[in-house]
């Protein structure tokens, strides 16, 4: 028994249909005990406001934008709420992930990328800042992100999450074969 | 500046704990690498639409089942605000094509020993303050045009939520059942 706790513990990969059975009880933590919808994207505004705040805060105060996450001067928010620590443990949740099994994974550019688009890390990391940009503000735009609108929307059967899970869907196939063709598949 | 800065410690304590558990899923899941999640959309690899599937169906089991028992679960639905729900999606969808994380996963990609994910969620936080700039333009042009609020299945028909959630279940079922036929065909003709 212990045996068999200590290798699911060393495999580097679960089956994916355990995995999202896990992430669904997490669901039920985040609605049942705390009240909430697992989410991601919301931290980033926070985060953003955040930094922005301090250099112009002004600014940043007479945003509606930011508004509806802070609140105003006179009844401020709390900007470190539990989805910021979500977010933090996230990064801390895959590091022991990948230490529990022994995975010493660095990558600097995908080979997929590497086979279409060459070495370069710095054409790698400048189209990844932008496509990072992309992402959050269709995120925004829609109202969330793959956990807040695709996974704990679908879920409640919202009509908001589905029309974005499968937008986003279509449009991620149809970027992806664009950018990397029919072949690129043969090289993932 | 930051007066109430932290939000009550008990819940805290909560997220840091499921974030924590839903970092280390998502690393075993495999998703917190651009590969898998490219592989995905270009129908290689389908991890991502296992994991995002079978997440959904549990969680809205439990949601549901809870709520039937009679507990006191608030839904959160968002606003069905279409035009930014559609838009919004097909925008989110050619960023994850090109970043090959979304959101939470490209967090996580940072504790997986990816070094582009760094860029990518940067980038994030640029596109989170952009969207904020935007926002008095898109509340007053965009988000409007359809607005049919706090709609779901549910309340849109008038029935159930348990006959959408068995027809669910019975669609991931045949997903599932075609995927993973078509993985053993091709794992078997290319041991051949």
């Amino acid at each position: 028994m212990d045996c068999k706790i200590k290798n699911l513990i060393k495999k580097p990969r679960w089956s994916p249909y355990w995995v999202g059975a896990g992430i669904g009880v997490l669901s039920w933590v985040t609605f049942g005990l705390m009240g909430k919808a697992l989410g991601v994207s919301t931290t980033m505004v926070r985060a953003a406001g955040a930094l922005e705040k301090i250099v112009a805060e002004t600014h940043v105060l007479s945003n509606d934008y930011f508004v509806k996450y802070f609140g105003t001067a006179v009844d401020p928010k709390p900007v470190f709420e539990w989805q910021f620590a979500l977010v933090i443990m996230l990064v801390l949740g895959a590091f022991f992930s990948a230490w529990l099994s022994g995975e010493k994974f660095r990558e600097e550019v995908p080979r997929l990328w590497e086979w279409r688009f060459g070495p370069s890390r710095m054409l790698r990391n400048a189209v990844a800042f932008l496509g990072g940009a992309v992402l959050l503000f269709g995120a925004r735009l829609a109202g969330g992100c793959t956990s807040g609108h695709g996974i704990s929307g679908s879920m409640q059967l919202a009509i908001s999450s589905w029309s974005f899970f499968l937008s986003m869907f279509v449009a991620g196939v149809v970027t992806a074969f664009m950018l990397y063709g029919e072949n690129g598949g043969e090289h993932v | 500046m930051f007066e109430n800065f932290f939000a009550d410690p008990k819940i805290l304590m909560l997220g840091a704990i499921t974030g924590f558990l839903f970092g280390l899923l998502l690393q075993k899941g495999g998703v917190t690498r651009f590969n898998v999640i490219l592989g995905q959309f270009l129908f290689k690899d389908f991890t991502v639409l296992k994991i995002m599937l079978t997440a959904i169906l549990v969680g809205g089991i439990g949601i549901y089942g809870m709520r039937a028992m009679g507990w006191d679960v608030p839904l959160h639905i968002k606003n069905a605000a279409l035009v930014g729900n559609v838009v919004g999606g097909l925008i989110f969808g050619v960023g994850m094509a090109v970043l090959g994380y979304c959101p939470g996963t490209g967090v996580a990609a940072m504790g997986d020993g990816s070094r582009h994910a760094i860029f990518g969620v940067l980038g994030m936080l640029v596109g989170a303050a952009l969207y904020a700039e935007a926002y008095p333009w898109m509340k007053s042009e965009v988000l409007g045009i359809v607005d049919m609020g706090k709609l779901t299945l549910t309340t849109a028909s008038g029935q159930s939520p348990w006959w959408f959630i068995a027809g669910m279940l019975i669609i991931a079922l045949g997903v599932f059942l075609f995927i993973e036929g078509w993985e053993l065909k091709k794992s078997k003709y290319f041991r051949e």
